[in-house]
């Protein structure tokens, strides 16, 4: 009788444990911890809420550029190599900045999507290993040689980097509403 | 009687020194009159045993696409070719399945004991599961084909291979995606996944809650063997009917969003122009005359079976149509088995060839009135002026036509 009613609570607390961790129908998989999510996520949204504290510099990136090898690829000015140009056509002032060519930094809606690219995908072969602080000041620099921003001391943050206005930033096309059963384009029959 | 005999040791000799080889020559004639058998046989092997491995006189193979090596002199994969002029049925085989990669990929060599999937974000429990977990849960079997949006024919190619083969079409078993989304419970807000691979630039695209909650399947068996490396192993996401760049390989994190993340996979398909955006997402109606094809040569006149694949991004092939007089006339195929949703579908046509030149061409209608478009068709919907190039926007979906010249010999008739 005791024991029952000892383990009474402990019968409760156990279901309560399993209802805050896995209220689900199957009840299969684990709860990651927060850190495990912090770890994982590499997600930056165009408004760039997932932003990472650091800071750069273009000034700063100039060198990295350099130090990093993504001069090797690209040339040392972004122009010349092997890789894709990062800097835009020179074709002088467009009023259409698509004209620039397919280059991230000048055809970019958002920088943060720059910051995004370059944190997840660079330098190649050695990609995930540059710190926040260098992705900043990469990014910076990028914007820099495209004219995007004017001041090679200008602070690059978490803060400061979401509200770079891109010329893109209102020309560019939102993929439709998707539905099931709908044809891809309205008043398109192929 | 000694004839015989002397046949025999011969042949145990002959075995005894090949042991190691491959084939095995046989007695090349019999005394009892009956037809002799096989030339050569396949030496027994526990590799033949543990896993088979097709008849050395089948070449079919990939090849590169797009004028890249593939691997090039770091190992890195490029886009790879499925050779359609060699398959007859609607299953593309694992080992020559088409492959596309974002940025040319180091192959991820993953160990399933040791591969997580998590989903986090906008819901109400974050999960991770491993393989065997995500096989715990309910399953679904289906059919469906992938292709990349640089399946782009042009009058420069050949083959069938050049001009189609960066689509292939398997039977996948895995968990659909609403299922795992279910679990995690989506919060209020959500309209969006961004789903993450584990290649090094860690390519993640950004998927509609709309297509998400539908039919998008979390895939770990492909063709009734796990996924293949080159295709995900040992998970990958299928969003049927999306360009190839939204099925994302060796998948690893799923995360739920309130908008669109252009992140590294979508950036590719940023365009200012909204019909190109629209039209390089869902794929649409599609067909293709595989046999006979682009460089194949037909021996004599009289009787040919036209066949070829069918399919749409938006649903299950309706109909299809072909013609041998270049768009003149066209007939009803027959639709070979049960179509099946975002899936290759076989056709076939009976065709007696007279020995003149002609032109081949298929189109499929799908289940949403969609029709596959000839290249005149296009020009002529965005007012292409004559002389003008006609460009497809979006996923290229345009008639391929195939020349017979009198000869026989096939041609593509892309102008």
């Amino acid at each position: 009788m005791r024991l029952f009613k000892l383990s009474l609570p402990v019968f409760l607390l156990f279901g309560v444990t399993i209802e805050a961790q896995s209220p689900t129908q199957y009840g299969v998989g684990r709860t990651p911890t927060t850190d495990e999510i912090a770890q994982w996520d590499i997600s930056i949204s165009p408004t760039g809420e997932e932003l990472p504290e650091g800071s750069g510099t273009a000034d700063l990136g100039a060198q990295l550029f350099l130090e990093k090898g993504c001069a090797g690829c690209h040339g040392t000015n972004g122009t010349d190599g092997i890789a894709p140009r990062l800097v835009k056509r020179d074709v002088g002032e467009l009023e259409n900045p698509w004209g620039y060519g397919r280059i991230l930094p000048i055809r970019s809606p958002y920088a943060a999507t720059v910051w995004d690219y370059i944190n997840r995908g660079m330098p190649l072969g050695l990609e995930g290993t540059l710190a926040p602080d260098e992705v900043y000041s990469l990014t910076a620099y990028l914007l820099y040689l495209n004219d995007v921003i004017t001041d090679d001391q200008l602070v690059l943050d978490q803060n400061t980097l979401p509200k770079i206005q891109m010329p893109n930033q209102d020309n560019w096309a939102q993929v439709p509403d998707w539905f099931p059963k709908q044809p891809r384009l309205e008043g398109y029959p192929y | 009687m000694s004839s015989k005999k002397t046949d025999r040791r011969e042949f145990l000799k002959q075995g005894a020194a090949l042991a190691s080889g491959v084939a095995v020559t046989a007695a090349s004639n019999s005394t009892s009159g009956q037809l002799a058998g096989p030339e050569t046989f396949i030496q027994g092997s526990d590799g033949m045993v543990e896993y088979g491995s097709r008849s050395r006189f089948v070449e079919s193979k990939r090849i590169p696409h797009g004028g890249r090596h593939s691997p090039d002199t770091f190992g890195l994969d490029f886009h790879i070719a499925t050779p359609l002029q060699d398959q007859h049925g609607v299953i593309t085989p694992s080992s020559l399945f088409y492959m596309g990669t974002t940025r040319g990929s180091y192959l991820p060599d993953i160990d399933p004991e040791k591969h997580r999937l998590m989903i986090h974000g906008l819901v109400d429990n974050p999960l991770i599961f491993t393989m065997e977990e995500l096989k715990r849960l309910p399953s679904v079997t289906r059919m469906h084909f992938v292709e990349c949006a640089g399946n782009r024919a042009n009058s420069r190619m050949t083959t069938v291979q050049e001009t189609h083969g960066m689509t292939s079409n398997a039977e996948w078993t895995g968990v659909l995606l609403s299922t795992i989304l279910k679990e995690a419970g989506v919060k209020e807000g959500a309209e969006w996944i961004v789903a993450e691979g584990v290649e090094s630039v860690k390519g993640a695209s950004s998927i509609p809650m709309t297509k998400a909650m539908d039919d998008t399947l979390l895939a770990y068996s492909m063709n009734g063997e796990p996924v293949r490396p080159q295709q995900g192993f040992p998970l990958r996401m299928l969003a049927p009917g999306f360009e190839g760049i939204f099925n994302v390989k060796w998948l690893r994190r799923i995360k739920v969003v309130d908008r669109y993340y252009m992140t590294y996979n979508d950036y590719g398909h940023l365009t200012q122009d909204p019909v190109t955006a629209a039209l390089g997402y869902q794929i649409g109606p599609k067909s293709v005359i595989v046999h006979p094809s682009g460089g194949m040569q037909l021996p004599s006149t009289g009787y040919y079976q036209v066949s070829g694949l069918a399919w749409s991004g938006g649903g299950k092939v309706a109909r299809v149509e072909v013609t041998t007089d270049g768009g003149e006339n066209w007939f009803d195929a027959e639709i070979r088995g049960e179509p099946q949703p975002m899936a290759h579908t076989l056709f076939a046509f009976d065709w007696e060839w007279d020995g003149s030149e002609c032109e081949l061409q298929s189109r499929c209608i799908d289940e949403l009135g969609q029709v596959q478009p000839s290249r005149q068709e296009v020009g002529e919907f965005y007012n292409t002026p004559p002389g003008e190039r006609i460009r497809v926007r979006g996923q290229d979906n345009s008639i391929q036509p195939w020349r017979i010249h009198s000869d026989g010999s096939v041609h593509n008739a892309i102008i």
